[in-house]
């Protein structure tokens, strides 16, 4: 394996006398599938606050594509490759489903102030090329018929699909989705996984997952890391984690083991 | 694609406000005068609206900012002699105090945009009073006594063709990609982070483009007026125009102008009312807010953002 696209070493961070994430160590490859689990408060979501930027470590540094990303900026990261979608769906209300797909294509439209108060040609191009853009994006999933509706009127499931396209408009190497799951029926579980699979296939990217679903977690990701008390207690493919005396005690008390 | 044809809009209004501008003479002189603070409060309320409607930030400092660029373009008349008679002269010392305003309005807005909802009001409600308070005792703009005697350089075309252009401004940044980021702000700052957008660049960014048409409009105003007074300026015409935006529905272009031009026109129409002209308009306000909450155009239909 090349160096790893991500990669956190002893990544820690605390709040006021709260540890949420301790010395976390682990990395994610190109193409990598990767779930990060544990129970409620174990610091999963922490964990991808930073590495998304949102949050900067106490101690220990967090490499993207090398670079140490102390410091930069969520918009920054955005820039360099890493998208993400949130655990509580995060649309922007008032724009339709295009303009939110659209909106985090501008990282790639290439127009600035002034050429959007001129509307000249090159502006006319960019605009146009980014509407045909958005517009594939939302033909692969599904989501072309209801492009002029407002984003939080499509239901739940779409929402979240929608989510999901909007990070790949800011064409990422790493896409981070926290619970995507959330609240599916079983079908649409079923959905989910592949949509994940083809998104991971199609765009060539790693994806990191924190999930509660157990079926989802288990069925698609290459690899685990367990996480308690924001320590990881574990890592290896789904057959070792299923098994891992940790892991269990971690979910089902110390007697069950 | 995304409101067609704006710019053929734009010289359409630019055109109406010049044949109007020379069919005015035989208007009287008092609508006349109406009508150009009606222009003035478009300028206003619009360029409000990408601020606190479109992007979602709460200021409460627009007057300030309407001051600078005023007191600024009225000064400079007062000292220019001969050349206040050149066409040139006026949308250049406009345009100049636009530019001032908006130069204060990166100075505020670098330190205060970092801050959210409240206190962004606050920071900018204490904005505007300085503004006010450096006026007020500058002697190079008649401290307490205001500026008089300013040449009468505003008519219909300029008011209404810098209306055009500001409604124009606005809009056409509005409707693009690089300007659905002010929406995109004002839905959701986190989720706007981590798409790739730079908040606080984007909130600044509409921030001094208020501010500079706010800078313009005071330009009007003080050459409409001909006598400027920094109490003309206080807070409570920061909320008059906060007013005509949420009463238009935050975020609604046409309803934000409709807004202005009824809230300018209704006072003209209570006068004589006289004493209860204050009490009846805080009274429509009431009734407008409780009866349009969303706004004075709002539809309850699957609702198209910008228009």
């Amino acid at each position: 394996m090349n160096a790893p696209l991500l990669e956190l070493e002893k990544a820690t961070i605390q709040f006021g006398g709260l540890t949420a994430v301790s010395g976390l160590s682990f990395s994610i490859g190109e193409g990598e599938l990767v779930g990060i689990i544990g129970p409620n408060g174990a610091g999963k979501t922490t964990a991808f606050n930073m590495i998304t930027g949102v949050y900067q470590p106490t101690s220990g540094t967090i490499r993207f594509l090398g670079k140490n990303t102390l410091g930069v900026r969520p918009n920054r990261l955005a820039g360099a490759g890493i998208a993400r979608t949130f655990q509580n769906i995060r649309l922007f209300r008032s724009l339709s489903v295009l303009d939110n797909i659209r909106v985090a294509a501008r990282l790639h439209n290439g127009e600035g102030y002034f050429s959007a108060l001129w509307r000249g040609k090159g502006w006319l191009k960019a605009e146009v090329e980014t509407e045909k853009n958005a517009l594939e994006l939302l033909e692969i999933f599904n989501l072309a018929d209801q492009r002029d509706e407002l984003a939080i009127s499509l239901p739940y499931g779409d929402q979240r699909r929608l989510e999901i396209v909007r990070a790949l408009a800011t064409r990422p190497r790493l896409l981070l989705l926290d619970e995507p799951a959330a609240g599916m029926n079983p079908a649409e579980k079923d959905d989910l996984m592949r949509l994940i699979r083809f998104v991971k296939d199609r765009y060539h990217l790693a994806v990191l997952l924190v999930e509660h679903d157990m079926k989802v977690v288990m069925g698609i990701c290459q690899r685990i890391a367990v996480l308690e008390y924001g320590i990881k207690i574990a890592e290896g493919s789904p057959k070792e984690i299923q098994v891992h005396p940790k892991v269990i005690e971690a979910y089902l008390g110390a007697a069950a083991v | 694609m995304a409101f067609p044809g704006a710019k053929r809009w734009l010289l359409l209004g630019i055109a109406l406000a010049i044949l109007a501008s020379y069919l005015s003479p035989q208007f009287n002189r008092y609508y006349l005068g109406v009508i150009i603070d009606v222009g003035i409060a478009i300028i206003l309320a619009t360029s409000l609206n990408l601020i606190n409607g479109h992007t979602g930030q709460f200021s409460l400092g627009h007057a300030g900012f309407m001051a600078v660029g005023g007191f600024f373009s009225a000064w400079v008349s007062l000292h220019a002699g001969a050349s206040v008679d050149a066409v040139w002269y006026f949308p250049l010392v406009l345009i100049a105090g636009g530019l001032l305003a908006a130069a204060v309005g990166l100075l505020v807005g670098v330190p205060s945009l970092r801050l959210r909802g409240d206190y962004l009001a606050i920071v900018t409600l204490g904005f505007g009073e300085i503004i006010r308070v450096v006026a007020q005792n500058t002697e190079a703009i008649g401290a307490a006594s205001g500026l008089k005697g300013i040449p009468k350089l505003t008519n219909l075309g300029w008011t209404f063709g810098f209306a055009a252009i500001s409604v124009y401004a606005i809009s056409a940044l509005v409707n693009s990609t690089y300007g659905r980021a002010f929406i995109a702000v004002h839905d959701d700052e986190i989720a706007a982070e981590s798409n790739g957008i730079d908040t606080t660049r984007t909130k600044v960014i509409a921030f001094v483009t208020g501010a500079f048409f706010a800078g313009i409009a005071g330009g009007l105003y003080a050459h409409h007026k001909q006598f400027l007074s920094p109490t003309g300026f206080d807070w409570l015409k920061s909320i008059d125009i906060v007013v005509m935006v949420i009463l238009g529905g935050m975020g609604r272009t046409a309803g934000v102008i409709a807004a202005a031009i009824l809230l300018t026109l209704m006072p003209e129409f209570l006068r004589e009312f006289s004493e209860y002209r204050m009490i009846i308009y805080a009274l429509l306000i009431i009734l407008l807010m409780l009866l349009r909450p969303a706004g004075l155009f709002a539809i309850n239909l699957k609702r198209r953002r910008h228009s």
